[in-house]
């Protein structure tokens, strides 16, 4: 038997690992992996909460968490193959201006 | 009292933590990926220890297969390199790490204090994909079928977005 509260604590420390990763990170592409990162984390939760009142809609959301997941990660990764083939690199401080 | 649930938790749970830390530490994205991939299997272990053996099913086949493969895709196909350190503002380091440990210990001080004690059990819920599945073709039938249209919107934007820009033919606009 596990405590619910355990299960919220790593959630929230993948979380933090998330938003540290997408604050530090230069690379784009790790910056998007670091929010993959933060969903991973909030589906702990999700999960874990789902256990712990015994509804199964919890699961559900999960699924969805995951559908949007893969939907964002198909269109942020076309956006940074653009990004690239117009800019040549993959630094997020070298993508400052909206003008090409 | 120690038990095998406990064990089991931890040790997913010190697998995730190491595989998200050294997603920050490496500076090449193709380890980066490789870290989340390892962080994702481990939550499915944890999933499997909560009785989510759908979840557990979706998150392996979805995220570490689908997902992760596309971003190993990318990063092989654009030629990702090791990233480029540029200096961060002396302020924030000064503040922002105190700060972050402070908050982060007083949240999980908070969430250890003030939850109950009452324990997950495993196997506790009926996690079987055929539960799931009446839900979903019930109760979320109308949250399911926009997703779809949300994959389909995406399908779509990726392809645009993705293909070599067409030179518009000089003479041919009205």
């Amino acid at each position: 038997m596990v405590p619910l509260s355990y299960y919220l604590v790593l959630s929230g420390i993948l979380f933090a690992c998330g938003v540290t990763g997408f604050l530090i990170k230069r690379n784009i592409i790790t910056i998007f992996m670091s929010i993959e990162l933060m969903l991973n984390g909030v589906n702990l939760s999700f999960v874990a909460f789902a256990a712990q009142w015994h509804s199964l809609a919890g699961q559900v959301f999960v699924f969805f968490v995951m559908v949007v997941a893969a939907a964002e990660a198909a269109v942020g990764l076309a956006i940074i193959i653009s990004v690239y083939r117009s800019r040549e690199t993959l630094n997020v401080d070298q993508v400052n201006l909206l003008k090409l | 009292m120690i038990n095998i649930h406990l064990i089991l938790f931890l040790a997913f749970g010190a697998v995730a933590v190491a595989g998200a830390v050294n997603l920050l530490a490496q500076t090449h994205p193709i380890n980066g990926a490789l870290s989340l991939i390892a962080v994702m299997a481990a939550l499915a272990g944890e999933y499997l220890l909560l009785g989510a053996e759908f979840v557990a099913a979706v998150q392996v086949i979805v995220y570490a297969g689908a997902i992760m493969v596309l971003f190993v895709f990318v990063i092989m196909l654009l030629n990702a390199g090791v990233e480029e350190r540029t200096k961060g503002s002396r302020v924030a380091i000064i503040f922002g790490i105190p700060g972050m440990l402070l908050g982060s210990l007083l949240i999980a001080w908070a969430v250890l204090r003030y939850s109950g004690t009452e324990s997950v059990a495993v196997g506790a819920l009926p996690g079987a994909p055929a539960t799931i599945g009446e839900l979903l073709f019930h109760e979320f039938l109308l949250p399911f079928e926009i997703t779809s249209i949300l994959i389909l919107i995406a399908i779509m934007g990726a392809v645009v977005l993705a293909s070599k820009p067409h030179p518009i033919p000089q003479g041919k606009e009205r």
